[in-house]
């Protein structure tokens, strides 16, 4: 999109981690921690989507939060515009939040029942001194017009709006505080396909306007296709591969990849491609596979004992194209 | 409805020397005019002293009302304010203060009543007041801080967070908002549960002292006598009834009020 500013790029996490601690029992302490996010390393340059998929349950969300630090994360650095977000209170870290912003999944939770949409949106901007009085007021109608809501609006209360209204509201109180980067958490998959559409060009002309930065969370594949530059799979708390958008739709590297862009309908029934059908579930984060996590599941030709030996490394397997796994990359029509 | 009942009970409080036929505690015959029935110059009757029911429930309601009214806030606004923080900080903060409630709501409330109220001989009103405030928000903490703990994960708080609210306002402006209907529905049982809780201690002598009488305390004047002398217990007992109900209702009312999203369903119920 926007060409960088500078080579550094905005956010920069390196081996992020988060686990949960098991519930313990009485005097007993068998269970391993929750590993939700595992060793999570990848950049983002300024006005740039990076999209993130990945089944339920895989760490999406919580990598997000850990990011934004509404969840702590375990180990690891967020790099923030040089600023190391994981070190930060009190009030430097509330200033960062200003520039790291977040839309949420559920439009009906996302929105406080007892505060009427404009406060809600107003309030970022009083916290930050953005402006007061009459000048706050202001703001928040050029707010509701820009993300193509009646300003008039802003005195009602989140039950009085659809789905995909309050998810508007939402990016109305994220660009309140002006943010550079937007984490967005799934925001389309709670709405109907038509407003998802437009919640998404909502989102792009964003920040076509505003030379936004996202961070594109979401399991629905076509539409992290249609909007992000780069692309990251995720699979039980890994990235197992990431490359750009073009890249990684026409030429997935990842065996898991290959089987999450398999069940995407295709419009041409003529071109539909052989459907490669994962077995079982995936395993517990409590207890991960030793080495590939992938393993298995995978239906890679050449996955042997070794898989189960070595955690593959993201190894860029051609420029800008990286994956973990440490076979030769088969192509989705060789099999 | 509800309300009505309830601004008329306040309103007799407040207007209690005007309205009242008779001095409550005065005595003007004890032999002659000890236990009448019903009638046009003592619509309640007399009680065994001689004192006329009617007057001695006007200037009850002044006790009970005051006495419910104050201990249901003391008890609201610590239990409200406890128990949102016990859910709100969490840890061991949460521990320590629910472990505590825990354990004061082992103890049945009245034995508690009891053993406070005992210490004291001839109890001043405003000291009974607060013993019944400070053993009546237990179980509202309780239910404050399982609605909090909720709440603080809910996606609006994280938004709140994210844009830089700090945790103090995120309590107030966010989580307290969202907890008031259940608040207000415990208020309100609340005072209706302290106006029963009076009359009983002032049943075992131990509310409100004689000769100033609460209702609970006319209910006990007449105990004795509910055979031959059924009216003294039977009015102040249907005022106990009439208000208990009367604040339930006005509970429920107030929680719809509250409620944006009830308040607009009950607006399109009246416009069909």
């Amino acid at each position: 999109m926007t060409a960088a500013p500078t080579d550094m790029p905005l956010l920069d996490v390196t081996h992020l981690s988060k686990s949960f601690p098991a519930r313990q029992r009485f005097l007993r302490r068998d269970a391993a921690d929750i590993r939700a996010v595992n060793d999570v390393s990848f950049a983002i340059d300024r006005g740039e989507t990076l999209g993130v998929v990945g089944e339920s349950g895989c760490g999406k969300t919580t990598m997000g939060r850990s990011i934004l630090r509404l969840i702590e994360p375990t180990s690891g650095s967020v790099v923030f515009d040089g600023i190391d977000v994981a070190t930060l209170h009190g009030s430097a870290l509330r200033k960062m939040r200003r520039r790291m912003q977040v839309v949420f999944q559920d439009p009906f939770s996302s929105l406080n029942p007892r505060m009427t949409v404009g406060a809600a949106v107003r309030e970022g901007i009083l916290i930050h001194h953005l402006a007061e009085g009459r000048e706050a007021d202001k703001r928040v109608k050029v707010l509701f017009e820009e993300v193509g809501l009646n300003p008039a609006y802003a005195s009602r209360y989140p039950h009085e709006f659809s789905g995909g209204q309050r998810q508007r509201i939402g990016v109305a109180r994220a660009l309140s505080v002006e943010p550079e980067m937007i984490v967005c958490d799934e925001p389309v998959s709670a709405l109907d396909v038509s407003v998802q559409a437009q919640v998404i060009n909502l989102l792009q002309d964003l920040q076509r306007d505003r030379g936004l930065t996202y961070l594109f969370i979401a399991h629905d594949l076509s539409v992290v296709q249609h909007i992000a530059d780069r692309v990251a799979v995720m699979y039980l708390g890994r990235i197992v591969e990431i490359a750009s958008s073009y890249d990684l739709y026409s030429n997935p590297i990842m065996p898991y990849t290959q089987a999450l862009l398999s069940a995407v309908p295709r419009p041409k029934p003529g071109r539909q491609t052989a459907r490669i059908v994962l077995q079982g579930e995936p395993p517990s984060p409590a207890n991960p596979p030793p080495g590939c996590v992938f393993y298995p599941r995978c239906s890679h030709p050449l996955k042997d004992q070794d898989c189960t030996r070595v955690v593959p490394p993201l190894e860029e397997k051609t420029p800008t194209h990286f994956a973990a796994c440490i076979k030769q990359p088969t192509t989705m029509a060789a099999r | 409805m509800a309300t009505g009942v309830i601004v008329v009970m306040v309103i007799i409080a407040l207007l209690a020397p005007l309205i009242a036929p008779s001095d409550p505690i005065a005595q003007p015959d004890i032999i002659g005019l000890k236990n009448l029935a019903p009638s046009l110059g003592h619509p309640f009757g007399t009680d065994s002293y001689s004192r006329d029911i009617l007057s001695r429930c006007i200037y009850g309601a002044r006790i009970s009302l005051t006495v419910a009214a104050l201990a249901t806030a003391i008890a609201v606004t610590f239990g409200t304010l406890y128990g949102a923080i016990a859910g709100f900080v969490g840890g061991a903060v949460d521990t320590v203060l629910m472990r505590f409630v825990d354990a004061a709501l082992a103890i049945p409330r009245v034995l508690l009543l009891i053993a406070i109220l005992a210490l004291w001989n001839g109890l001043p009103l405003w000291l009974l007041i607060v013993v019944l405030g400070a053993t009546g928000w237990f179980g509202l903490s309780r239910m404050v801080r399982a609605q909090v703990l909720s709440l603080r994960e809910l996606d609006f708080v994280a938004a709140a967070r994210a844009v830089g609210a700090t945790g103090p306002r995120i309590l107030l402006r966010h989580i307290l908002p969202n907890v008031l209907p259940t608040v207000i529905v415990a208020a309100t049982l609340g005072i209706g549960h302290v106006i029963i809780l009076e009359a009983g201690l002032s049943y075992l002598g131990l509310g409100v002292q004689p000769p100033s009488a609460s209702w609970g305390s006319i209910i006990q004047d007449g105990a004795d006598q509910i055979g031959t002398a059924w009216w003294i217990s039977l009015f102040p007992g249907l005022l106990i009834v009439t208000t208990a109900i009367a604040c339930n209702s006005l509970g429920d009312a107030l929680r719809a009020a509250f409620d944006p999203r009830e308040s607009a369903v009950m607006m399109a119920e009246l416009d069909a």
